[in-house]
């Protein structure tokens, strides 16, 4: 007979802050190899790039900082943050991006702000925001999925676009992105965007060659695999559900409301969580412990608050994706959900008892 | 110091209105984006300064103090539109530039802070001086900031330099690097923020280390002898 004590909080795994951040980079594989299956080697190289940055730029500040910069670098958080970041940019950027990037999540979102637990955004976001306002063309310049390139590419011919400009036989980026018919192409979230503003409508857009051809699969295919390391992390307890769920529940909610509306002008509940960043945001990104709300009431209220804030933003806003600036907004109302969520302390009643009273017999005691 | 000096000291560093006082950020920010701009600006707000410091210091047993912020206002509006008419006339193109951050003048605290918190209460030529080096410190920021938001942005120095100083000053501009890939981030609002909360830090910890020196400086060197020997006795 198994005899679980479920009352009280007891502590299950002891993981350390390094075991945390290592395990949330190993959820993270299935997403990734599906990525580079879908969009070659580049986000490889990148997170090479990005991770040397993050690690020396980590211990130069904590060096100037006098603090034990060993000991920081060897929980990886620093190595996590650059490589969210690197799955973030466009694969055959140039390598300076992620070198910028890199610096400005580490020295200035971090650290600057007092280090691991103190930072008040998401220093991968924040970074990422960064870059695709100071280099829109780059950030937005995904390349079409395997499928539909005409030349290919393999990890050396990654690593040479990224620090030449051109591949091993001299195609350049351009040429890389021209899709079958010559067409420049992109994700499905600003093909869709392109298209609304022609006055085409969604299903006219989805109907088009090139999105049947790979390029919704592709995108679906990396959310999910992310998704699936997303659960992994939940069955592991390395993350709690709440943000996660909330955040997908919103966005299916608004998505759904949105398209009952006019489903000519707005893009289905489906198509919103399998493109973009969605499951790599829900899972990975909106979870940062620090950034996040802390308690389980307010980690609900964060995560609806970033699903809304992607639809919003996605269908409105003026770029393609959603989720670096709806999980800063919501970093921004972070200490506000904290105030308004403080759960009871135990043993303690509130003041106000009727309100206590029937939380009680909402759950049924 | 004497008091000529002191307010030197005061406006220049340690009474800076951009970087200790805050005051003016709004066009601080918003134009800094060339150094020319800033120093446009700068120069703009000094001579307002120095103008408004004058006349309030001028008037300051005339008026009474119930209706003295009304007055200040109206006289530091005089000497805006002033300003705005003469750079209209003889640096358009800044002008057309810096836009409505010229009127916005009037409303820089720092320089009504300045009239209600010195000028009204000293001499003019103290008053003068104030305005002056309040000016001076207060360019110094926007030209600092200008400048490093330009090196970034834009990879040059000096750009536009004709626009202020005239045709000769077209061959000042310096060209550090050119880039297909402009960083942004430097030019729009955001980089503005950054670049002023770094020189903030700058300042801070310049300060803070600067008092540290000082500070080992003048404790005395105490040389504490225990006396193991009792009374010397030959």
């Amino acid at each position: 007979m198994k005899f679980a004590v479920a009352s009280s909080p007891h502590h299950r795994a002891k993981r350390s802050t390094g075991d945390l951040m290592r395990l949330v980079m190993l959820a993270t594989l299935p997403g990734v190899i599906l990525q580079i299956w879908f969009f070659g080697w580049g986000n490889l190289v990148h997170f090479a790039i990005a991770g040397i940055t993050a690690v020396v730029t980590e211990a130069l500040i904590l060096e100037v900082r006098k603090r034990d910069f060993e000991r920081a670098i060897k929980d990886c958080s620093a190595l996590l943050t650059a490589l969210l970041l690197a799955l973030c940019i466009p694969p055959f950027s140039p390598w300076w991006v992620s070198v910028i990037g890199t610096v400005f999540a580490i020295g200035i979102v971090k650290q600057l702000y007092g280090g691991l637990g103190y930072n008040v955004f998401n220093p991968a976001m924040a970074a990422y925001v960064m870059l695709l306002i100071s280099f829109p063309v780059i950030m937005t310049g995904w390349l079409p999925p395997y499928s539909l390139t005409p030349v290919s590419h393999n990890p050396l011919d990654a690593a040479w676009i990224i620090f030449t400009g051109f591949t091993t036989d001299g195609y350049s980026l351009e040429q890389l992105r021209m899709g079958i018919d010559g067409h420049t192409m992109a994700t499905p979230l600003d093909m869709v965007k392109t298209d609304l503003t022609q006055s085409l409508t969604v299903s006219e857009s989805l109907a088009r060659p090139e999105y049947a051809d790979g390029l919704s699969t592709a995108w679906a295919w990396v959310n999910i695999g992310f998704l699936l390391g997303g659960l992994y992390l939940l069955k592991i307890r390395a993350i709690k559900w709440h943000i996660p769920v909330s955040m997908l529940a919103a966005m299916a909610i608004a998505a759904g409301i949105l398209m009952l509306a006019d489903s000519d002008r707005f893009t289905s509940p489906l198509f919103h969580l399998l493109s973009g960043g969605t499951m790599l945001g829900a899972f990975f990104i909106a979870t940062d412990p620090v950034s996040a709300s802390t308690t389980d009431r307010g980690r609900l209220w964060f995560g609806a608050g970033i699903g809304l804030w992607i639809v919003i933003i996605r269908t409105w806003g003026g770029y393609p994706d959603a989720i670096a600036f709806a999980v800063l907004v919501m970093n921004m109302a972070v200490p506000l959900i904290d105030y308004y969520t403080r759960p009871r302390t135990y043993g303690h009643r509130s003041e106000h008892k009727k309100v206590i009273r029937r939380q009680d017999e909402q759950e049924g005691k | 110091m004497n008091e000529y000096q002191q307010l030197t000291w005061q406006g220049v560093w340690k009474n800076n209105p951009a970087l200790v006082q805050l005051l003016g950020l709004c066009p601080l920010l918003a134009v800094t984006a060339t150094v020319i701009n800033g120093l446009g600006l700068g120069l703009a707000t000094t001579l307002v300064l120095i103008g408004s410091n004058c006349t309030v210091s001028l008037v300051r047993n005339v008026v009474p103090n119930e209706i003295r912020i009304p007055v200040f206002v109206m006289v530091i509006a005089a000497f805006v539109t002033i300003i705005q008419l003469l750079m209209n006339a003889y640096t358009f193109e800044l002008y057309e530039a810096l836009g409505i951050f010229i009127p916005l003048i009037v409303t820089n605290c720092a320089i009504i802070g300045r009239a209600e918190a010195y000028a009204s209460k000293n001499p003019v030529h103290y008053a003068a001086m104030d305005g002056l080096m309040m000016g001076f410190g207060f360019t110094l920021v926007l030209v600092l900031l200008g400048a490093m938001r330009e090196l970034l942005g834009y990879g040059t120095l000096l750009s536009g330099a004709h626009l202020l100083l005239g045709e000769w000053a077209r061959d000042l501009t310096i060209t550090v690097f050119s880039s297909d890939n402009p960083f942004l981030l430097a030019i729009l609002p955001p980089g503005a923020f950054l670049g002023m909360g770094l020189l903030i830090a700058l300042k801070n910890s310049l300060n803070h280390r600067v008092e540290a020196m000082m500070a080992n400086d003048d404790s005395p060197k105490v040389v504490s002898r225990a006396r193991v020997t009792g009374d010397a006795q030959g």
